[in-house]
């Protein structure tokens, strides 16, 4: 695992010639969610390779256990970056995948997620799940850091398995904390609307 | 305002350059000399001496212009616009660039040259395609595009001149069919002519039209009387080279048949002629010119420039530059005709042919990127440095360059 790591993150990194630009934040050990939008299955690999490389050991993407557990190679990539994979078919009381992730995370990694909940089909941001709302709720000290991923659906797009190298970037936005009071509807739309204000950037 | 100094320092600095330049190049003969029979064989592309001339000299410049750059970088005061000294340290990297690679490329050999040459048009068409928009339909059209058509471009390439007819006809004729058809099959109709357009020019320009550039280290040059200059590439195996000495003594015998007064003598005293050239100097001359002709343009065109081509393609290019760009081009690569098989006028005309195509693919590229309303490849994703802004010249002027040197300068 420490040996691959490194190896498929340059693989991941060559591919997507992903370029990554920190805009108003600088990378950081503290504990933080990075959210970005999902257009791609690279999206998740792309972005935790595009981080310093001390990071990527604290950081772990929240991957769907349906799509990473199938298959050998998948899980042995799945395992490579300590993705942590989030049953999303069996949700039970107690178990739902937000206190999965706060009990995983403890008090040292890093989560990469995609409030979207599912790859985008098309080029517009969909509305974001509840999550991320409940996630900042029970743990208000984490950093939440909009991310926006642009070109990578083009380096492999949704039912495709072969990918064409062409260039992406990643434009990592200064954090977001929930406010006291905020509803969980306006505190998604905010989010939401961080992601999107990266688009321009 | 930069670009004057910068050419008075380039000239002035010519000579002594060639003096550190040789001196540079003894020491890599003298490297070569050293690793080759280590090998047992013959490493790298055999440069002649004037080819080492020529690499050296422009080492030399390219040496003076880095130092150039960094004392104008650390002047505070400087009364130049410091966005101008940006731009001219980022295109002397390039230029450190393109020597590392040519100059790698000849240290090694033929194949190597080729495969960086190839790396330079896959990086160049991944920016191309990145900037216009495909659709998903394009996707296993692209994947094509990059992982076959691309790749075996080069090989033909590196196969050789036997391949000639193959690979000038392969993308323009095969591909270029290939990719519609295929983006038909995927079932997207949207705008389709479009986007079959928009593959077409990336492979066109970006693998095919550059690929001529490494394709003429497997020319057998003559000049143009006809007398062999250089052996073709090192691809030339025993059997060729068996070829090329009957060809020369072939031709020895009938030269002499001409001249009857003492025809026996000479042949028995002058054995044929070794071929004096080395093609990668040539491809080295070719490049240099390419470079040459955009500074020129450049200089000129902010010296006189007035009377702008077209203000909604590139604002900066403009009639004074191109031709006082030319006619500088045409000077400088006459002047350095020693380093070629072609004579001084002969050289002036393949470097007016050289303007003129780069100038045609600065152009070109300026439009695409209009379009696109990008202002460089390099800042489409910021961080890199946008290839394609540098080789554009490069790409247009090869296949007119590889034909004109074919037809007039080759057995």
């Amino acid at each position: 695992m420490k040996l691959t790591a490194p190896v498929l993150a340059a693989i991941a990194k060559v591919l997507s010639g992903a370029t990554v630009r920190w805009q108003d934040c600088q990378p950081d050990t503290c504990q933080r969610i990075y959210f970005a939008n999902h257009t791609s299955h690279l999206d998740a690999l792309v972005l935790w390779s595009s981080l310093p490389r001390q990071l990527r050991e604290l950081t772990r993407p929240v991957a769907a256990k349906d799509y990473w557990s199938r298959g050998r190679l998948r899980q042995y990539i799945a395992k490579s970056f300590n993705a942590m994979l989030i049953d999303r078919e069996e949700i039970k009381v107690h178990q739902s995948p937000v206190d999965v992730m706060i009990r995983e995370m403890g008090t040292k990694y890093s989560l990469i997620v995609f409030p979207e909940g599912t790859r985008n089909p098309g080029e517009e941001l969909q509305e974001f799940k509840s999550g991320l709302y409940y996630l900042s709720k029970k743990r208000p000290d984490l950093e939440l850091l909009p991310v926006y991923i642009d070109n990578l659906n083009r380096v492999l797009p949704r039912g495709e398995f072969l990918p064409v190298p062409l260039l992406s970037c990643i434009t990592i936005g200064p954090p977001i904390w929930l406010e006291p009071k905020e509803t969980k509807q306006s505190f998604l739309k905010r989010a939401r609307e961080a992601v999107l204000r990266l688009k321009e950037v | 305002m930069l670009a004057e100094p910068t050419n008075a320092a380039f000239l002035a600095v010519l000579p002594t350059a060639a003096a550190a330049g040789s001196l540079l190049c003894e020491t890599l003969g003298s490297l070569n000399q050293f690793v080759a029979p280590l090998l047992a064989q013959e490493v790298g592309i055999r440069l002649d001496f004037r080819t080492n001339i020529l690499l050296g000299s422009v080492l030399g410049v390219l040496i003076v212009a880095y130092f150039v750059g960094r004392a104008l970088r650390r002047q505070p005061e400087s009364t130049i616009n410091p966005a101008l000294i940006r731009t001219f340290n980022l295109r002397v990297r390039a230029w450190w660039m393109m020597a590392a690679i040519l100059i790698a490329g000849f240290l090694l050999d033929y194949t190597a040259t080729v495969i960086l040459f190839g790396l330079v048009s896959f990086w160049a068409l991944r920016e191309f395609i990145t900037m216009t928009p495909t659709r998903r339909g394009d996707h296993r059209t692209l994947f094509w595009t990059f992982f076959v058509f691309t790749p075996l471009q080069y090989v033909l390439v590196r196969l050789g001149r036997g391949y000639y007819g193959l690979y000038t006809v392969m993308i323009p004729v095969y591909a270029s069919l290939f990719i519609p058809a295929r983006i038909a099959i995927a079932g997207d109709p949207k705008r389709f002519l479009e986007r079959v357009a928009k593959i077409q020019a990336g492979l066109l320009i970006c693998v095919y039209a550059l690929s001529h550039a490494p394709a003429l280290l497997d020319l057998p040059l003559t000049d143009s009387s006809g007398r062999p200059w250089s052996r073709g590439s090192t691809v030339a195996a025993d059997a060729d080279t068996k070829a090329t000495d009957a060809k020369i003594a072939d031709k020895t015998a009938k030269s002499t048949k001409s001249a009857p007064g003492d025809a026996p003598d000479v042949a028995a005293a002058n054995p044929p002629a070794e071929p004096t050239g080395s093609n990668a100097g040539l491809l080295f001359y070719f490049i240099l010119i390419v470079q040459l002709n955009d500074v020129f343009q450049y200089a000129w065109g902010t010296l006189l420039g007035k009377h702008v081509i077209a203000p909604a393609i590139n604002a900066s290019r403009t009639w004074e530059g191109v031709i006082g760009g030319a006619l500088s081009t045409m000077l400088v690569g006459a002047l350095l005709w020693w380093a070629t098989p072609f004579q001084m006028w002969e050289a002036a005309c393949m470097s007016l042919a050289v303007a003129l195509m780069g100038f045609a693919g600065g152009m070109t590229m300026s439009a695409i990127k209009r379009d696109r309303g990008v202002k460089d490849y390099g800042t489409l994703v910021s961080g890199h440095a946008g290839v394609l802004d540098r080789i554009d010249s490069i790409c247009f002027a090869a296949p007119v360059f590889f034909h004109l040197t074919r037809y007039f300068f080759t057995a």
